[in-house]
């Protein structure tokens, strides 16, 4: 099966990122295809480079990485909800002349299409949020 | 479409359950979530209400939730099913349309 | 040409005390672009988002309840709103937005786009989806 993953909360703040990446694993482990995880509302900000979380516990970004790098899912953060939010690729903050960008390897920043074009494509769409 | 329901808040805190119990249609599934597994503990409040519920529908509670929460696998009201992320996917694939209730 | 699916979108907040109603109507209109069947679910505090009247100077914030005037205009208008839900907060279909679409197959009469139903209703409704958002 082709899985959309919707992730709505920032890392930490709520289990949602965390209770998605578990999926994801879980997913891929059983042999289904990740068509796309896409990043919304506080979600964004699952695809800074710029955390320093406790050593002791789980990084989630690094993690999501990981998953872009090892398996080459599609991490896609939503412009609109990244411009909200301030999370900036190279080009994005070149355009809005800031002095600085964060976001993380693997993440994409694109639009809300990219969601409704998962939902078509995939067999399931399934949300993790608040 | 048979639906998988997903609640990830406390009945305690949100109305999503009760919200999500309303909605449900005979032949769908559930799986408790998250902050959702509380509700999955006898002798609660809505212990009552997802008893009646398991009825029609199949209700599920993500194991390694409960085991961070401290609520042992014993205190699991009767008749649903515990599973890994594993078993919450093969849930996902299982039913037609996962419906979280944010 | 790609598969059309059934898309609803489940709202079940209240405006401006979180960003879901405005992200998630965001979404919405960009659905349009996509030529799905899309319709859109108002349950619990969600109905909120509906209501009239609303003047947001006071708080400061941006008043987007004008946007769902527009939605009849990108093919949207499918938007159930749970009788019980509005029951629960003493509220009737008088108290929301007299949202309208034209219906070009009916010489573009204008027909309601808030359609009031049950619980029972809504829950068929849901059935037939293929895609549930929520936010």
């Amino acid at each position: 099966m082709k899985f959309t993953v919707q992730v709505n909360e920032g890392p930490y703040q709520h289990q949602a990122a965390d209770t998605a990446q578990q999926f994801v694993r879980a997913a891929l482990e059983k042999g289904h295809e990740i068509y796309r995880v896409f990043f919304y509302h506080d979600g964004v900000n699952n695809g800074t480079r710029l955390t320093v979380p406790p050593q002791d516990d789980r990084h989630l970004q690094k993690g999501w990485t990981e998953l872009a790098e090892k398996h080459g899912i599609d991490l896609v953060i939503c412009i609109a909800a990244a411009q909200r939010r301030g999370i900036m690729d190279p080009d994005e903050a070149k355009r809005q002349g800031l002095d600085a960008d964060n976001i993380a390897p693997g993440f994409r920043i694109s639009g809300l299409g990219q969601l409704i074009e998962g939902g078509i494509q995939s067999d399931r769409t399934i949300v993790f949020g608040d | 479409m048979a639906i998988l329901h997903i609640v990830n808040k406390s009945p305690y805190e949100r109305n999503n359950l009760t919200s999500c119990l309303r909605l449900a249609k005979a032949g769908a599934g559930l799986i408790l979530i998250e902050d959702g597994v509380v509700a999955a503990a006898e002798g609660g409040k809505f212990s009552g209400a997802l008893k009646e519920a398991m009825k029609d529908i199949k209700i599920s509670v993500l194991g390694p939730d409960l085991d961070a929460r401290g609520i042992s696998r014993d205190k699991v009201i009767e008749g649903i099913d515990v599973v890994d992320y594993g078993g919450f996917v093969d849930l996902v694939a299982e039913y037609d349309v996962p419906q979280s209730w944010l | 040409m790609s598969a059309t699916k059934k898309f609803l979108f489940l709202n079940r907040k209240a405006p401006y005390g979180t960003i879901y109603a405005l992200e998630s109507l965001e979404v919405v209109l960009i659905s349009a672009a996509f030529e799905q069947d899309v319709s859109m679910a108002f349950v619990d505090d969600g109905v909120y988002q509906l209501l009239k009247g609303q003047s947001t100077d006071g708080i400061g914030m941006k008043n987007f309840s004008p946007t769902y005037s527009a939605l009849g205009d990108y093919d949207i208008t499918k938007l159930y709103v749970e009788k019980e839900s509005l029951e629960e907060r003493g509220l009737t279909v008088d108290d929301l937005m007299d949202l309208k679409w034209e219906d070009e197959d009916d010489d573009w009469a204008e027909k309601d786009s808030i359609i009031v139903v049950s619980a029972a209703e809504l829950a068929e409704i849901m059935d037939q989806q293929e895609v549930i958002l929520s936010f």
